[in-house]
């Protein structure tokens, strides 16, 4: 048919109302979408970041077998294929670590302190054991933290929250197919009239559909439109300056060219798919007709 | 020119009936064993008392419903039993002129006249130019951009003959076409029905005034009493062989 017929259904009863549930539905679609990709992609770089960081610490009690043993550990973990760096930290350094709870005695050098070793590993499970093994043959009392093993709880929430985010997205799309449903329904019974003209004089099923997936596609778009523009200002607000508060950390409230690659692929995903149900909610209603 | 179609020393009907009832829901029979064929070209009028089962039968022969039982034959084919998806391709071959008029009130006349060709999937410029020449047939070419609900009764109903024939069909069914019209405006309408049947177009127009029977001279009468089709000679049934020219 022509874009003559798209008069047909009467505009006079167009659904104002259906374009401000769907702007509703997408907008927080969009923020449950970009919550679960940057939860997600968080939870992914504190994992990678700090599963590939460890610190070695040596205990001994005297202070010149604590320094044989540290340098013993710094010289074979500098050797081992596994480990990318590894940095003895400073004395300096540790009396700064201290110094909030001890004060100016944490300058003092006759506080016994650690030998620490910072590491960098390469990427793998196994780059951890491979440390172990090492330190248990030349060092023994060394005491190995993994960053990760730290941060494996706050990892977890994130990745729990994305899940969460997935889960509400979800439930958002199959909200917004009902709305979509029901409106298409609305639609037939507001039209009866029309579409039995229409098949009294030979239309078929789709070309009555195509008329209401016309229709749900133009309010999907403005919904989308509306949508779209609410969830930019909103990232402008809040997710940015939030990235930027959490400084060098920032990356893992970031979406990445991927995420929001995804958030603008939405809107034209929503439109289609919006006009997909009403034709199939139409088809199928009519189905029930002769 | 169409060819003379003949069966058995029959015109084969562009329409046939065997056997055919119809009963609403759980209900009494509307129709009643009604075995008719219908010729090519052909006027009838379909006449009986209200009740007596004449918008039943129409709206089984422009496929509205499906009969209880019975076998319903358009153009040659069986339509009772053919796939619902056909349907539209037979309904394309059919005009229909309701009482009511059924026009779409929030299209102009002309889209309301342009509505079967554009469903049939014609080019605008096909459309226009067929618009025209039916508004001008029925006299209505000063209504074009009008909304039916500006437009008396008779004009309604003539735009209505107008999207019915529009799409050139070969089986035009009225149902009491003039029931909310004036005597004038009955006799213009059934001048309109006349000179479509000239052109070859099969018509059917339901009545129960017995004045309009005696406006189509040629016409052939289909009474309805009680559900049942009356035919004492067979004249119905077995419609005489004539040239069809379409």
């Amino acid at each position: 048919m022509s874009a003559a017929t798209a008069r047909l259904l009467d505009p006079a009863r167009a659904g104002r109302a259906m374009v401000g549930v769907l702007a509703i539905m997408l907008f927080l679609t969009l923020l449950a979408v970009a919550a679960g990709i940057g939860a997600g992609r968080g939870a992914a770089a504190l994992g990678a970041r700090l599963s590939e960081r460890a610190t070695v610490q040596l205990t001994d009690a005297a202070p010149a077998a604590r320094a044989a043993a540290a340098a013993r550990a710094l010289a074979a973990l500098r050797s081992s294929p596994t480990v990318t760096r590894a940095r003895a930290v400073p004395r300096g350094e540790l009396a700064e670590l201290v110094a909030p709870w001890l004060g100016s005695a944490a300058d003092d050098p006759d506080l016994p302190m650690p030998e620490l070793i910072d590491l960098e590993l390469a990427p793998g499970d196994e780059a951890l054991a491979t440390v172990r093994s090492v330190l248990r043959r030349v060092a023994p009392g060394a005491v190995i933290d993994s960053h990760g093993a730290a941060v494996a709880p706050l990892a977890r929430l994130l990745r729990i929250a994305s899940a969460l985010a997935a889960a509400i997205a979800a439930l958002m799309v199959a909200a917004s197919a009902a709305v979509v449903v029901l409106a298409a329904r609305a639609g037939l019974e507001a039209h009866r009239a029309t579409i039995a003209v229409m098949h009294g004089l030979g239309a078929t099923d789709m070309q009555v559909a195509g008329l209401f997936q016309r229709r749900v596609a133009r309010d999907a778009a403005s919904a989308a439109l509306v949508a779209t523009a609410a969830a930019a200002m909103t990232a402008a607000l809040l997710v940015r300056p939030l990235a930027a508060d959490i400084g060098a950390n920032g990356d893992t409230v970031a979406l990445g060219a991927q995420g929001w690659g995804v958030l603008a692929a939405m809107p034209f995903l929503f439109v289609g798919f919006a006009a997909l149900v009403a034709r199939r909610t139409v088809t199928r209603a009519l189905a029930r007709t002769l | 020119m169409r060819r003379r179609e003949v069966v058995s020393g029959r015109v084969a009907g562009i329409v046939q009936f065997e056997n055919v009832g119809l009963r609403y829901g759980q209900g009494e029979e509307v129709l009643r064993d009604v075995t008719f064929a219908l010729a090519p070209g052909e006027f009838y009028f379909l006449t009986g008392a209200s009740g007596a089962g004449k918008t039943s039968l129409l709206s089984l022969l422009y496929l509205a419903q499906r009969p209880s039982r019975g076998i319903i034959r358009l153009f040659g084919e069986d339509v009772v039993t053919v796939p619902r998806k056909r349907l539209p391709g037979f309904r394309r071959r059919i005009g229909v002129v309701y009482q009511d008029f059924r026009l779409v009130p929030h299209l102009s006349v002309a889209d309301n006249v342009a509505l079967p060709l554009r469903i049939a999937g014609a080019d605008e410029s096909d459309v226009a130019e067929a618009v025209r020449e039916m508004l001008a047939w029925v006299g209505l070419s000063h209504r074009a951009a009008a909304s039916p609900e500006t437009l008396s009764g008779g004009e309604q109903q003539r735009v209505a003959i107008a999207r019915a024939v529009a799409g050139r069909p070969e089986l035009l069914l009225a149902d009491e076409p003039t029931g909310n019209v004036d005597e004038a405006m009955a006799d213009r309408l059934m001048q309109l029905f006349a000179s479509l049947n000239g052109l070859g177009t099969t018509v059917v127009v339901s009545t129960h005034d017995p004045q309009l029977l005696r406006q189509v001279k040629a016409a052939q009468l289909m009474r309805l009493a009680d559900g049942r089709l009356l035919d004492p000679t067979g004249a119905l049934r077995f419609p005489p062989a004539r040239v069809s020219m379409a």
